[in-house]
């Protein structure tokens, strides 16, 4: 009796509790969030509130159910915080294709369409749950998940199949289905392959080379998998212009390199390749140089005016600064004049009306998401849940860098969308399976070791 | 709507959403102050049980297993009443991927209130502090434990 309550002290909480009580916090902060558009804009409470509403909150039971079910040791935050995330961009969503807007794009503003996506997104996570139940079978596919990655990356270039929308050929169309995106795929399947092959060659990145001044230098022979990298994430940047891809993907590989072996040499040779390659794209291709000369005089009248110019970004840096430190409140500010707000831009759009307090907390959720992700990573006891735990984590906090970077002008603008924000089905699904992975490994991390039937033999049962 | 009213639900959003963030730290509390074996909920009342049922538990009993080099370093394991098996089968409690590690390699087991490491037959050997362990020795609290490449300690 006495060493069944021991095995509770020291066993960690599952905090099944916690867990409910923040997602019915996020569900009812969406909620809100949907009545005080209406408020303002309508004057009444929307009649679509209790859809959505009671929809998400419904989705949200069925994805908390499966994962008491099918991973109750699995970290308590992740869930809650990926609700709210994506029920404030459903109300960004909906709030954008409320108002009026004389632009184009304004029309393709669609909330049922995402929260249709957010219910096949929570689908995958399901299925993704139930039938991945040890993450270390993913180990055995390494080299698979690197060849899927790679057809999925180069697919759009296929002739008919591929399509080129806004200038980026990204999109793959399937007939009678629509476009999807296959890069958002492809990440999943490079990461599960760079922690694979890591696993099996970080001894020998991490111990064979010499020592020049303060850094360990790789041998010459060691930088092939480097290089191979960075020549595809070129070839992406090039072929199919879309920087935003491009840098995710070596950002990444370089991350969980770095992750591998602890050696800073592998990020400064990183750094070095890509800004070398990305000036020399830069150079040679007119779309690149554009991007380039926006990022450097955003308020310049003649590219103001451009196609493809300078308006979108200044619109976006505009609505930041009438929104100011408070906001002008869900509903009351015009963040439908940013072309795009509903996808690429919902991150301005929302800073317009949550203004940078808003903005703060919604960065602190990723921050807190991406923190919940590498504490997988520390506490998962073999190499390679570390290290895919640990790039998971980095591609979500990369990715949210690189957008928010870009539409800050921090850094070039990339074509990037905000995980679980921004209008997109391949975007959302992918971001899902991420979540579910992470889930699946935080559940095996915190597991208490496997028990004993007795106490002296050897024979000890696993509990898969 | 009057203007008044929006400011006043716009404030209250504000303040709801860093509410959020703030109560999801503090879910993760026990992650940042201390270890996450932290009893979940001390309102509950569950602790006063708790410090009955554990007569046992002395001073100076290890409740940890720290891994402190090795490619895994930084892993934690709360012990409990189980047997701790180390190797690079994938069934194992610590599972290394560690060529100079066999795949059963060694054997943490507590034994009236001290923890045991055994040797399971390993090729290339465990060792407490310099000397290897022959048959079942103790470990005391913070004394390293090297199989391969791997080095783990018990904490309290």
């Amino acid at each position: 009796m006495s060493e069944v309550a021991e095995a509770s002290v020291t066993m960690p909480a599952k905090r099944r509790v916690a867990q409910l009580a923040m997602l019915a916090f996020a569900v009812a902060i969406v909620m809100g969030a949907y009545a005080n558009v209406g408020l303002a804009m309508g004057g009444a409470i929307p009649s679509g509130m209790l859809t959505y509403g009671l929809g998400l909150g419904a989705l949200m039971l069925a994805a908390y159910l499966v994962l008491a079910r099918f991973a109750p040791w699995a970290d308590p935050l992740i869930l809650p915080l990926v609700t709210l995330i994506n029920g404030l961009g459903l109300v960004m969503i909906f709030r954008l294709s409320e108002s009026p807007s004389t632009l184009p794009s304004a029309k393709l503003a669609s909330p049922s369409t995402q929260l249709m996506w957010t219910f096949v997104g929570i689908l995958m996570f399901s299925l993704t749950l139930i039938f991945l139940r040890d993450h270390r079978a993913l180990q055995r596919l390494t080299y698979t998940a690197g060849a899927v990655g790679l057809i999925l990356l180069i697919s759009p270039l296929t002739p008919f199949l591929g399509q080129e929308i806004n200038g980026a050929r990204i999109w793959v169309g399937i007939p009678g289905v629509g476009q999807i995106q296959p890069a958002e795929f492809a990440k999943l399947a490079l990461v599960v392959f760079f922690a694979g092959y890591l696993v099996a060659k970080r001894d020998v990145l991490a111990l064979a080379g010499r020592r020049l001044l303060f850094i360990d230098l790789p041998r010459a022979r060691d930088l092939g998998p480097v290089l191979i990298t960075w020549g595809v994430s070129l070839g992406v940047l090039v072929m199919q212009k879309d920087l935003g891809s491009s840098l995710l993907l070596f950002g990444t590989f370089v991350a969980m390199l770095y992750i591998a072996t602890q050696r800073s040499s592998w990020v400064i040779i990183g750094i070095l390749l890509f800004v070398g390659g990305a000036i020399m794209a830069g150079m040679l291709f007119n779309h690149v140089q554009q991007r380039f000369n926006v990022y450097l005089n955003p308020g310049d009248p003649v590219l103001f005016d451009a196609v493809g110019g300078s308006a979108q970004l200044m619109q976006g840096l505009f609505a930041m600064g009438s929104g100011g430190i408070l906001g002008t409140g869900l509903g009351q500010g015009h963040p439908e004049l940013i072309p795009l707000a509903f996808s690429d831009f919902i991150f301005p759009a929302t800073g317009e009306e949550l203004g940078l307090t808003g903005l703060m907390a919604l960065l602190m959720m990723y921050a807190l998401l991406v923190e919940r992700g590498l504490r997988t990573s520390v506490a998962a006891r073999d190499p390679f849940s570390k290290l895919l735990a640990g790039g998971l984590s980095f591609l979500l906090a990369w990715q949210v860098f690189i957008i928010v970077g870009g539409v800050t002008n921090l850094i070039p603008l990339t074509g990037l969308v905000t995980p679980f924000m921004s209008q997109g089905g391949s975007a959302l699904l992918s971001n899902w399976i991420l979540i579910a992975l992470l889930v699946r490994m935080s559940d095996a991390a915190r597991k208490p070791p496997p028990q004993a039937i007795q106490n002296e033999g050897m024979t000890q049962v696993f509990q898969r | 709507m009057s203007e008044l009213t929006l400011l006043l639900i716009r404030l209250a959003f504000l303040a709801v959403l860093w509410f959020f963030v703030i109560a999801a730290v503090g879910v993760i509390r026990t992650d940042l102050f201390g270890s996450r074996t932290a009893p979940a909920g001390p309102r509950k009342g569950v602790k006063p049980a708790k410090a009955v049922a554990k007569p046992k538990s002395k001073k100076g009993e290890p409740r940890q297993l720290v891994v402190t080099g090795g490619p895994l370093q930084g892993t934690t394991i709360n012990l409990t009443e189980t047997p701790i098996t180390i190797g690079r089968a994938s069934d194992a409690t610590l599972v290394v991927s560690d060529d100079y590690a066999s795949s059963r390699h060694a054997r943490l087991f507590p034994q009236d209130g001290q923890w045991i490491v055994e040797d399971l037959g390993s090729t290339n050997g465990t060792y407490l502090e310099r000397s290897k362990v022959t048959r079942p020795t103790p470990v005391p609290l913070g004394v390293p434990v090297r199989v391969g490449k791997t080095v783990i300690e018990l904490r309290k």
